[in-house]
Parts: structure tokens; C-alpha cells; sequence
């Protein structure tokens, strides 16, 4: 934005007009960024299919039609209407698994988030507030996750906890940990130097308070963009450990897991290969364009 | 014929249709080996000037004018490479702050080195030797080790001399400084002037001084030209002009020094600010903050017109009571 | 300097400390013992239960057994595979060269395309080209990429022929070891068409592992830039008159290099987690592939031992990356 100064209204205009809430505010310069826009509407189409999965789906998402495996999609030779994508090698319709996957994925990114999100800002606030030596701990301890690969050290939990869709969420909170922990010790130590907290603290609020309710609100937004592109990595993670065999078992219609076994389609079967690749990329890339428009309306300063 | 020759030159930025004009129609021109003193309040467009002058200026800015004479040509007709090849070697430039004009990563003899080679050429060990001449020239102490430090190492004043060594490596014939001492301590400050005026009268450049200090343009220039959102309010000789400013603006700017204001409790200032895109007013464009305004300057925008001493842009210039 | 790289391996041990804490804890952290686990579901006759117990040591006090596990790792003993009861060591060192040799490759891959491609898309900011370039490296960043591995499979393999579907080398050839690399190792054995063969191998590989860092790279260099071209002292190049190529590269590019390089070096981690998805989708015999192998036999010691190799590796390559940001960056150089 290099322009010298922005374009405002005539001033007519905006004495008649309150100042437009935070809200307003913030929606409107989220919609500013087509590529946001386009995330938002990928994601609420994926909630929707995920909340109504059991309405839209044509089948059960394990159910197996064994006359009619691998049927290619309807508009191609061999397809039928009543598998619209085509069926798996156990004759499962691809289009419910799909379906199905997206509210395993949504759950896995949701849960996760929440776990890490949680204990992180915990963490986090706790390194800033208590002295050197808690701080010291807890970021010695991240540094020890972040020295360990992301999937690995998902794969190194998996091995203690076993295979298993909850064990690989997790692992995957465990991963995302430190984002988190670094993220709300760094606002936080900033918050704590500004005089709306000495203030509060003058006024004789309890640490606690001052934790939570003084100083957390002003780190949310970092936190806000951090959780949405925690999303996006926690349905990729989910999604490799899946296809290694070591998140969502079979016959769970998790994205990964249907990817796992279909090397040996490729040559057969081109649908068991793109299908749920594509549904994992485009959450993937519904969460990443969101979480980068939510960073330009939330700090303009971060604008690149 | 002056060595510079500016006719009729805008800047535009912003939309087409209602561009914030940050320079608008400015005539300018400068003798070899003159001194001349352009000053204005922050958002007059002097820096802008002096970067639409060098080919600075990037989309989404616009620059307009008849001409951009330099020695006779046409820097606008001339193709890109050529223009180039003048910067640096027959107009140079040093900027406000001299703290984040020199290269992070490079030694003070790399700019230096580098400079010379890209304009004169020569053998690495000759550009050096031409390097360190420089850094003599421009009052370093102890120049051979300064070769060999880093930006960050150098105070501001030190910078800012290696930056005037950097303008002069390759003489050139118009030297632009763009508000050189602002950005320094007020001790260093007379100091680097002195310095850029004492290569001036050696080397017979001449001297595009911006600033918005009219102090230093008394004590400097033998020419001023008093800027006022994008326009040229006023030009003349230095005593001339500071003798009887005949432009309202002028004057305030005046009255507004402190040596002007001795024994009085509070200086005299010019109430509001600089117009932008959205209240640029349609007659003179100081009406809104002139004291002496009427209807007329409320309406009707004053051309340049020229006087004895100079041009003034006035319906009602100011005369000697 | 010297003192610079002292303090951050100051910081580094305790840090390498507590995975040794964390990897020993790994196996003692699962349900029942590691006996019990790799037996499996058949379980196993007392004596030899007891006997296995001696073998590992398990019988004694964990503290006993850190001290002992951390001297043993100190001198290169991690331990027996329980499959194969090769040394663990032993068997990385031998995996090693080939993930090395993909990883590399992936990262020329992502630096030759990456940062030109963010230098482009910050010099034509805000042009087709520029929303061209983020949207194709957002899309990388977000890929999945054994999925990614199967289209290139797809279509390169399979659709086209061009390239092989899976591992290193063509069977008729067998070159010696010599360096592990069989990119270096098919030239020296002389063998016509072996170093094809092996180039040939590495391609689809090379894309599936570097994409995600080509995208990352992309968008990093082409934020610097922005950052960069705005300075002071990039207004102050083109002013003495320097080529628009000059300013880019030798000023704008030189101080945009900073933050990329902390960012090449993050990517390491990257790479390591990467090769565990690609290694296993193109039979790529690495250390990926084994440790997604180990887990899946229960090998506990592999899987205790790849990690803290990877991780000293990750720790490793951080603090060369440290010392390399303080080369190119003066006020580092001289800060410290």
C-alpha cells in the first residue's frame, strides 16, 4: 500500500455515520482479500458437509457394495448415478467417504487446535508471568519439541501411545505446542511493559487476573491467526499419519487413510488416487488463505 | 543557459481521476555552480521534486513535465541507460538520514569502490587509493581504516560525510541535498554544512539545498524558492526575498524563526496544515490558512508572476510599509 | 565468534540433554515394558521374558538406566534392532547418504526456484505475475505431499513413462559404496547409463520433498524483498546510478538473504519430516523409510535412535545456521 494517504470519505459523509464497529471494521477489511473470502466460503462449505454429512451423503461411508467395486465416477465409461465419484476397491462410495472424512478432519483440526491452543496460552502466560526459572523450563522444553521434526516427533508420540485417530490428535497438539507457547509468551512479555497493566496492577489485580483477564484479551488476535493455521497443519499432519498407517485405522473414511493403500490403484483407478488428495488440499488451503486474511484485517502492520 | 532546467513539472500518486498532486506545475532552474535554497513545511513536495528530478519516482507515482533540462538535454528524451549513467556522475545526491542511506552489508570502501567502478572504472587498487582521497577530502579522521567499516559502526555525522564522499566521487556538476544536517546532532550539524559548502565553492558544483530551515538558507544560498503544496509560492535572491518577503507564506515562515521571535512568550506559527488530495482548495492553495486571505483567493488560483526580485504567486504581494 | 558459537552450545546441551530424556522416557512411556510390546500378541515364555529383561537392562532403576543409556549413546551404542540386531548406529550410518542425498537435492531444488521466484513476484508486486507466483506457492505450502508424490507417480511415471516409479537405481547396475551418494557413486563405477539411471530416480522424489520448502522459500524472499526494495539505502544505490540488476542482486537481494537464510535452515526439520512420507511412497531406502518401518515392527530401539539422531542432526545444522547468519550479517559479526 504505498499510497501516501488513504481515501476516506467526504467528510459530510462520516458525520452523519457512527465510526464503524471493530467488527464491521474487521469484516470488512477481511473482505478486501479476495483469496480470504474464497477461504471462508471453502470452509463453511466443508462445516456444512461435515455437520449434515448424515443427510447429504448418498451412503454409509463403510458400507461396501461388493458388485460394484472400483466403479469409475458417473461420467465416465462404466460409471453409474449412484456412485457420483466412482467406489473404492471394496466397493465403498467415494463421494460419502469423502464426505464423511471432511467431519473427521474438521474434528481432528478442531480438537487438536483446542488442546494445543490451550495448554500453549496456559504455558505461555505462565513463562511470562512467573520469573526466570518457569521461564527458563517451559521454553527449554519447547526448545526440545521444536529440535524435533513435526512429523516425527508426531510419529515418536504415536509410538508410545500407538496408532489410533485420537492418539494421532494428540500427537498432533503436542507438535503445535510450542507455536503456541512462544506465540502468547512474546505478546504477552509486550503487553506486560504497557501502562494499561502496570495500571492494573497498581489497582491491586491478583496475578490470575492479570493473566487472563488484563493481559489475554489484548494477545488474541495473533493467537486468533496462529489457531487457523494450526487447522490447516493439524489436517496435513492428520492426514500423513494416516497415510502411514498410523492416524484414522481402516475402514475410519479419514482423507489420509483412504490415500494409504491406493499406490497400487494408481494405474487403475485415477479417482482412489486424486479424490481425497484434493479434499485434503483444498481445507489445507481454505485454513491458510483464511488464516492470512484474518492476519491483514486483524494487524495492518503485518501486511506484506 | 542554466545547468538545470525544470519546465512545468507535476507528481502525481494515487487514483487518476483525484490524484494527490505532490508536486503541481513547478518551474525551477539552477546556474552552474550555484547555491540555491528550496524550503517548505513537511508535504511541500521538495524531496519529491528533487526524486522526480533523479528518475526515483515509482508506479504508482506519475511524473509529468515539458522538460528536464540538464547541460542542455532532455533527461525525459534520453533513453534509460543514459539517464542513468548521469546519476551519480553528473547529478548526485545525499539524503536526510544518513543512517539507513548506507548498505548494511558493505564496507564503507565497498560503496566507495563500487561507485567508481560502475562510473570511471579502474583497477580495484587505484579505486581504492581514489576511495581513500575521498574520505580525505571529506574530513575523516583516520581515513585507511574507515575503508574497512561497517555502516553500523560509523556515527551519524560520519556517515553522512561518507555519503558526501559518495556524491562527489565522480564530480558532479549539481549536487541535490535533501535535508543533509536534519537527521544529525546540532553540534555535527554546522560542521557537515560547512563541509558541503566548502566542496561547493572548490569544485564549482552547483547546489540544490532542500530544507526547511531558513536559517541555513540565509546563511547559504544565493537563490531560494519557497514551496507550498507542490507550488512554488515565491523565488528570488536570498537578500532580496529575506529583506522583503513579498508572499504571505513566506513572510509567516519569516516570523516563525525563533531569532525572529526573541522576547516574545510563544513562537509565531502558521496555523493548520498542508492540504492533501481531498481538501485541496480551489483558489490559492494557502487561503485556507492565510491571514490575509478575501474572496478572490478563495475562488480564483494566482498564477507565478515575476517581479524584480524574483516570482511571487500573490494576488496581493506584500509591500514595504 | 569463537565465544558467539560457545554460548549458543551452552544453550544447546541442556536442550540435547532433555531429548535424551525425552527418548529414553519414549520407551519406558509405553503400556506394559518393551518386552512385553515386542512380543506381541502371542507373548512369550517366562524365562526368556526374564532373560530379554537382563538383555536390556530393564531390570535395574531408571536412573541407573539413563546414566547408563546416555554414556552407552555418547559412545555410538544406541542399541541393537531386535529385527535385524544390527547396531542401530550402524544402520542410520547406512541409510543415511540416501536421505542426505534427496534432501540436498530437494533443497537446490527449492533455493534455485524459490528465491528467483519470490525476487520476481516482489519486483512485479501487485501484477498478474506476482498473485500468479503467491497463488501457486500457497498452493505448495498447503500440500499434501504423499499425495503430491502419487500425481507425479501419476503422471510422470505411469501417464508418460519418463520416470521411474521407485528407488534409487536401476537393478542392473550395481555400483560399489564408496560415498554413499549414488549420484557420485554410479559416476565412479563406470557404469554406462548408471548416473542417468540414478538422476532419473531422484527427479520425482526431489519435487514431492522440495516443494514445500520452494513454497516456503518463495514467500519468505519475496516478504524480504518487499521489506528490502523500501529502504533507504536501495534509493540511495539507484542514485549513484547503478544498474537495476546491480541494485537488485548486489543490494536488495544481499540484505533480503538474511532472514532467508535463518528460513533454509528451518527447513531442515522440514526436510527430515518430509522424508518419511516421500522415502516410504518411493521405496527410497533413507531413514524415513526406516523409522516408519521400525514402528510398525515395534523395533523400539530403531525408533529410540532415529529420533535422537534426527534430532541431533536438526540441532546440529541450527547452530551451523547460526554461525552462518552471523557471517553474513556485520552487525552480528561484530555485535557478539
Amino acid at each position: 500500500m504505498n499510497t501516501p494517504h488513504t481515501p476516506s470519505s467526504a467528510p459530510d459523509e462520516l458525520a452523519v455515520l457512527a465510526p464503524p464497529s471493530p467488527m464491521a471494521e474487521l469484516w470488512r477489511d477481511f473482505c478486501r482479500n479476495k483469496g480470504a473470502v474464497f477461504g471462508l466460503a471453502l470452509v463453511s462449505t466443508y462445516l456444512l458437509l461435515a455437520l449434515f454429512a448424515g443427510f447429504v451423503a448418498p451412503h454409509s461411508p463403510i458400507e461396501q457394495f461388493r458388485d460394484a467395486v472400483l466403479t469409475p465416477p458417473a461420467w465416465e465409461d462404466g460409471g453409474s448415478v449412484k456412485f457420483l465419484l466412482g467406489t473404492d476397491a471394496v466397493g465403498r462410495d467415494m463421494l460419502s467417504r469423502l464426505i464423511f472424512g471432511s467431519r473427521l478432519s474438521l474434528a481432528i483440526g478442531l480438537i487438536s487446535v483446542t488442546l494445543s491452543l490451550s495448554l500453549g496460552v496456559v504455558l505461555g502466560l505462565a513463562a511470562a508471568f512467573y520469573g526466570r526459572k518457569v521461564d527458563t523450563a517451559i521454553m527449554r522444553l519447547m526448545d526440545m519439541l521444536l529440535a524435533l521434526p513435526s512429523l516425527l516427533l508426531a510419529v515418536a508420540v504415536i509410538a508410545i501411545l500407538g496408532p489410533g485417530l485420537a492418539n494421532a490428535m494428540y500427537a498432533i497438539a503436542i507438535v503445535r505446542l510450542p507455536a503456541f507457547v512462544r506465540l502468547t509468551r512474546a505478546t504477552a512479555i509486550a503487553e506486560l511493559q504497557k501502562d494499561y497493566v502496570i495500571a492494573s496492577r497498581i489497582a491491586g489485580a491478583g496475578t490470575l487476573r492479570l493473566m487472563f483477564i488484563t493481559v489475554l484479551p489484548n494477545c488474541l488476535a495473533p493467537l486468533i491467526v496462529q489457531a487457523t493455521l494450526g487447522f490447516s497443519t493439524a489436517i496435513l499432519d492428520a492426514a500423513a499419519l494416516g497415510f502411514l498407517g498410523l492416524g484414522a485405522q481402516p475402514p475410519t473414511p479419514e482423507w489420509g487413510s483412504m490415500l494409504a493403500g491406493a499406490l497400487e490403484f494408481i494405474q487403475r483407478a485415477w479417482w482412489v488416487v486424486s479424490l481425497p488428495g484434493i479434499a485434503i488440499l483444498l481445507a489445507v488451503l481454505a485454513f491458510n488463505l483464511m488464516g492470512d486474511g484474518l492476519r491483514d484485517a486483524l494487524d495492518p502492520k503485518l501486511k506484506r | 543557459m542554466a545547468l538545470l532546467d525544470i519546465k512545468n513539472l507535476s507528481v502525481h500518486f494515487g487514483a487518476d481521476e483525484r490524484p494527490m498532486r505532490a508536486v503541481d506545475g513547478l518551474d525551477l532552474s539552477i546556474e552552474a555552480g550555484e547555491v540555491v535554497g528550496i524550503v517548505g513545511e513537511s508535504g511541500s513536495g521538495k524531496s519529491v521534486t528533487s526524486l522526480a528530478l533523479m528518475g526515483l519516482i515509482d508506479a504508482p507515482g506519475r511524473v509529468f513535465a515539458d522538460s528536464l533540462t540538464f547541460d542542455g538535454r532532455d533527461l525525459l528524451k534520453m533513453p534509460a541507460r543514459e539517464r542513468r549513467a548521469m546519476l551519480g556522475r553528473d547529478i548526485a545526491m545525499i539524503f536526510q538520514d544518513p543512517g539507513t542511506t548506507l548498505n548494511p552489508c558493505y564496507t564503507v570502501g565497498d560503496h566507495l569502490v563500487e561507485t567508481l567502478a560502475v562510473h570511471e572504472g579502474g583497477s580495484r587498487r587505484a579505486l581504492r587509493a581514489r576511495a581513500l582521497e575521498l574520505l580525505q577530502q571529506v574530513e575523516i579522521p583516520d581515513p585507511q581504516s574507515r575503508l574497512a567499516a561497517y555502516p553500523h559502526q560509523l556515527s551519524g555525522g560520519m556517515s553522512q560525510r561518507v555519503m558526501i564522499a559518495l556524491a562527489i566521487a565522480c564530480n558532479p556538476r549539481l549536487l541535490i541535498a535533501d535535508e543533509p544536517t536534519t537527521a544529525l546532532d546540532v553540534t555535527v550539524q554546522a560542521q557537515v554544512l560547512d563541509l558541503l559548502l566548502r566542496l561547493q565553492r572548490e569544485r564549482g558544483m552547483a547546489l540544490m539545498l532542500i530544507t526547511h530551515d531558513l536559517g541555513v538558507v540565509a546563511q547559504t544560498a544565493q537563490r531560494v524558492v519557497v514551496m507550498y503544496a507542490g507550488q512554488v509560492m515565491e523565488t528570488g535572491s536570498v537578500p532580496a526575498i529575506f529583506k522583503e518577503p513579498q508572499h504571505p507564506y513566506t513572510a509567516a515562515l519569516m516570523s516563525a524563526l525563533p531569532e525572529n521571535n526573541a522576547g516574545r512568550e510563544r513562537l509565531q506559527t502558521i496555523p493548520g496544515v498542508v492540504p492533501g488530495a481531498f481538501d485541496r482548495p480551489v483558489g490559492c492553495l494557502l487561503a485556507p490558512r492565510c491571514t490575509f486571505a478575501n474572496a478572490r483567493c478563495q475562488s480564483e488560483h494566482p498564477a507565478l508572476e515575476h517581479t524584480p526580485a524574483g516570482a511571487v504567486r500573490c494576488f496581493y504581494p506584500l509591500v514595504k510599509s | 565468534m569463537i565465544s558467539f558459537i560457545l554460548r549458543r552450545l551452552g544453550v544447546l546441551i541442556p536442550t540435547f540433554l532433555g531429548i535424551t530424556v525425552l527418548v529414553f522416557a519414549l520407551i519406558h512411556l509405553i503400556p506394559g515394558d518393551p518386552v512385553e510390546a515386542m512380543s506381541g500378541e502371542r507373548g512369550m515364555e517366562p524365562a526368556r521374558y526374564a532373560a530379554l529383561m537382563t538383555e536390556f537392562g530393564l531390570d535395574r532403576p531408571l536412573p541407573v538406566q539413563y546414566i547408563d543409556y546416555v554414556f552407552k549413546a555418547a559412545k555410538g551404542d544406541l542399541g541393537n534392532s531386535i529385527v535385524t540386531q544390527e547396531p542401530v548406529l550402524r544402520e542410520f550410518l547406512d541409510r543415511f547418504p540416501a536421505t542426505f542425498e534427496l534432501s540436498l537435492c530437494a533443497m537446490l531444488f527449492a533455493v534455485c526456484l524459490g528465491i528467483p521466484a519470490g525476487v520476481i513476484a516482489a519486483l512485479k508486486r501487485n501484477t498478474p505475475i506476482d498473485y500468479g507466483v503467491m497463488g501457486v506457492s500457497l498452493t505448495g505450502y498447503s500440500m499434501p505431499i504423499f499425495w503430491w508424490a502419487l500425481l507425479l507417480i501419476l503422471f510422470f511415471s505411469v501417464h508418460l513413462g519418463w520416470t521411474p516409479v521407485s528407488g534409487r537405481l536401476a537393478i542392473e547396475f550395481d555400483p560399489a559404496r564408496v560415498t554413499g551418494l549414488m549420484l557420485i557413486d554410479s559416476i565412479l563405477s563406470g557404469e554406462e547409463g548408471a548416473f542417468l539411471s540414478a538422476v532419473s530416480h531422484l527427479i520425482l522424489p526431489t519435487i514431492a520433498l522440495g516443494t514445500i520448502p520452494l513454497a516456503t522459500l518463495a514467500r519468505m524472499t519475496r516478504s524480504a524483498m518487499l521489506e528490502v526494495l523500501g529502504e533507504d539505502y536501495v534509493r540511495a544505490a539507484r542514485a549513484r546510478g547503478l544498474s537495476p540488476l546491480r541494485v537488485v542482486v548486489r543490494h536488495a537481494l544481499r540484505n533480503a538473504l538474511i532472514p532467508v537464510i535463518t528460513v533454509i535452515g528451518l527447513q531442515v526439520g522440514t526436510l527430515l519430516a518430509g522424508a518419511i512420507l516421500t522415502e516410504t511412497i518411493f521405496s527410497w531406502p533413507g531413514i524415513g523409510k526406516w523409522m516408519v518401518e521400525a514402528i510398525h515392527r515395534r523395533d523400539y530401539p530403531v525408533v529410540q535412535g532415529g529420533i535422537l539422531l534426527s534430532a541431533t542432526l536438526v540441532i546440529v545444522v541450527n547452530l551451523l545456521v547460526d554461525v552462518l547468519y552471523g557471517v553474513i550479517n556485520p552487525r552480528i559479526r561484530h555485535a557478539r
